[in-house]
């Protein structure tokens, strides 16, 4: 049932600690939010599951198999990561790109065979994004750069899709679009998917469940209802919100009070948090 | 989508001939040109008269022009030219950097110390002279270089490129410090080695050369397509599936090594690791399992044509390759920068 299975994750950055007991499972075929303020542990959470660090003390475990001290290679293929942005000082061609999603599958020296750009066809099949292959990565728009780093995620063929703020520099429609898109394989390619984000709204709209991290311990963790609540949100952010049910889907639906706009009606609504 | 976007064995193949082909003929002219004017009638006779008799042979002085003086020449400047390449395309890859060469990280610094020491007491005074001399000073500084960049075991690309850049300007100051305190009939033989020189090719440093380029090469194509994830970021990179740590080790121990062996045999030969790197990867795209194999053949064929340029283009005395390298491949390189761009 559950494919992901921490047990008492301790981690510090030198004398900072950034995670202090975390335990939790992600269920198989979940789409699992990872909320909570600048320096909670979202991103070292990330990227402990990614096993680019590694904890201090606890267990990881992957279909029941501990990961610690896996090769690089072994993780590439159960974990892809979107990330937020792609630099690139030499850029590569968008296909390119993709095909960098099957280097974890390929030994030394060889090249891509038949089966590695069928996989690579359909990934960008599914992204929309064939019709860039040639493009520089360097020339696309921020939307479809992201869709292009999903598809090269898709292509390491891996059981779980880390996204790591991978909507943080879009804009509200390619944000939309980039949820709707990793729902869609979430739903129908049974991709397990863990999107840490700063996005409350959004987590609210896609997630099954939704984490909150507060000084890198789980402060709550469950149903988008359970977890955005008033009393959670002004707890772990300091910030007082109003928390109300989204008229077009029932979900919770976070809205900033700032100090002086309060008063002023919808126009409280301009604050950080964008609405979807 | 078309397959063709993406480097193939078999566009690998296609590239690595033309490009072989390039070599082979510029060797050839290159050969044939000089003050002594060997024609190719000439030659090609002499290598007939091998089987058949009647013929006019070679004269026994131009056959020793050609096979023991430009020969031996041509084929040291291709190795160094090819060495220089392929050690330029791995630093700027592994330290995602356009203005990264070979020398970045103080190599260059430390064996011009090195050579002028040698140069300065007598290269007779110590075992194999002043190459020896040369690639102690370049090995000591980059083994530097590395425990400056080095932070719990891995090699930091910024703090690398800071520590090599520190390090030849410190070396510069006591480079000039030599300068200013050597006689006059050694600053002719330290401008020579700063600028590199060619002249200085022998049968036992190509057997060398040749050996370290083609283990240095194997090793930094082995890791072609780590490049290319590495150039993506670290941290996509280990993302990927690349042991990044391991991989950098290995990859600035090999690139270091050739760009050492260079050095110390021929002076600072410029501009050919910063250069090639560029004008292949503008050509062929970023993907090092077709920029590594193209640099390596241009970058043979470009020294061998600097080298053929800097012996013949004033009668009667030579320059050092590094003027030639330099005043060719800067004009070119802006004239590339330029039109691409549009």
């Amino acid at each position: 049932m559950s494919i992901i299975k921490m047990a008492g994750i301790d981690f510090r950055y030198k004398d900072a600690w950034a995670l202090r007991d975390v335990s939790f499972d992600v269920r198989r075929g979940e789409f699992l939010g990872i909320i909570g303020p600048n320096g909670s542990g979202k991103t070292t959470l990330i990227r402990i599951i990614d096993g680019i660090l590694v904890p201090e003390k606890g267990d990881i475990s992957f279909n029941g198999n501990n990961i610690l001290g896996m090769r690089r290679r072994d993780f590439a293929r159960l974990v892809a990561v979107v990330p937020q942005d792609s630099a690139m000082i030499f850029p590569f061609k968008a296909l390119e790109v993709v095909m960098m999603g099957r280097s974890p599958h390929l030994g030394m020296l060889r090249f891509e065979g038949d089966r590695d750009f069928e996989i690579a066809r359909k990934a960008m099949e599914m992204t929309d994004t064939i019709s860039l292959s040639d493009r520089s990565i360097d020339r696309l728009s921020g939307g479809e750069r992201q869709r292009v780093l999903i598809a090269r995620a898709l292509a390491q063929e891996p059981e779980v899709v880390l996204l790591d703020e991978s909507t943080a520099f879009l804009d509200i429609k390619h944000q939309a679009a980039f949820f709707g898109l990793m729902k869609a394989l979430n739903r129908e390619e049974g991709l397990t998917v863990l999107a840490a984000t700063h996005d409350i709204n959004l987590a609210a709209a896609y997630c099954d469940r939704i984490m909150l991290l507060n000084n890198g311990r789980i402060h709550a963790l469950g149903a988008p209802g359970e977890v955005i609540t008033e009393a959670n949100i002004r707890e772990v952010y300091e910030t007082d919100v109003l928390v109300d049910a989204n008229p077009l889907n029932g979900l919770p639906r976070i809205t900033l009070m700032s100090s002086n706009l309060s008063g002023q009606g919808s126009r409280s609504e301009a604050g950080a948090a964008p609405q979807l | 989508m078309k397959r063709s976007i993406v480097a193939t064995p078999s566009k690998v193949v296609r590239v690595s001939a033309v490009l072989g082909i390039v070599f082979v003929v510029v060797v050839v002219v290159s050969a044939l040109t000089g003050t002594a004017g060997i024609g190719i009638v000439k030659v090609l006779k002499s290598l007939l008269c091998e089987w058949c008799e009647g013929f006019p042979a070679l004269a026994p002085p131009e056959k020793t022009i050609l096979f023991s003086i430009r020969l031996p020449r041509i084929i040291f400047a291709g190795i160094v030219g090819a060495a220089l390449s392929t050690a330029g395309v791995v630093f700027q890859a592994l330290l995602r950097n356009p203005l990264a060469d070979p020398y970045i990280l103080g190599v260059s610094g430390g064996s011009a110390v090195g050579a002028i020491i040698g140069i300065i007491i007598g290269a007779g005074c110590v075992p194999f002279g002043i190459p020896a001399l040369a690639f102690l000073g370049a090995v000591l500084t980059v083994a530097l270089v590395f425990v400056i960049g080095s932070r719990e075991g891995r090699l930091d690309s910024n703090t690398l490129l800071l520590a090599g850049v520190i390090v030849n300007a410190f070396f510069s100051a006591v480079i000039m410090f030599f300068i200013s305190i050597s006689s006059n009939a050694d600053l002719h033989n330290i401008a020579f080695w700063l600028m590199g020189d060619m002249s200085l090719a022998d049968g036992d440093k190509i057997i060398l050369m040749g050996l370290l380029l083609a283990v240095g090469t194997g090793v930094v194509y082995c890791y072609a397509r780590q490049l290319n994830l590495i150039v993506a970021g670290e941290e996509t990179a280990m993302q990927l599936g690349v042991d990044v740590k391991k991989t950098k080790i290995v990859l600035f121990f090999a690139g270091s090594l050739m760009t050492a062996v260079a050095v110390s045999f021929t002076g600072i030969i410029g501009f050919v690791g910063l250069v090639i790197p560029h004008m292949m990867r503008m050509a062929l795209g970023t993907d090092h399992r077709l920029l590594l194999p193209a640099s390596f053949l241009f970058g043979a064929s470009f020294l061998v044509i600097a080298d053929t340029i800097a012996r013949v283009i004033f009668p009667g005395m030579e320059l050092p390759v590094g003027v030639v390298t330099a005043l060719c491949g800067a004009p070119y390189f802006i004239y590339l920068l330029r039109t691409r761009s549009t």
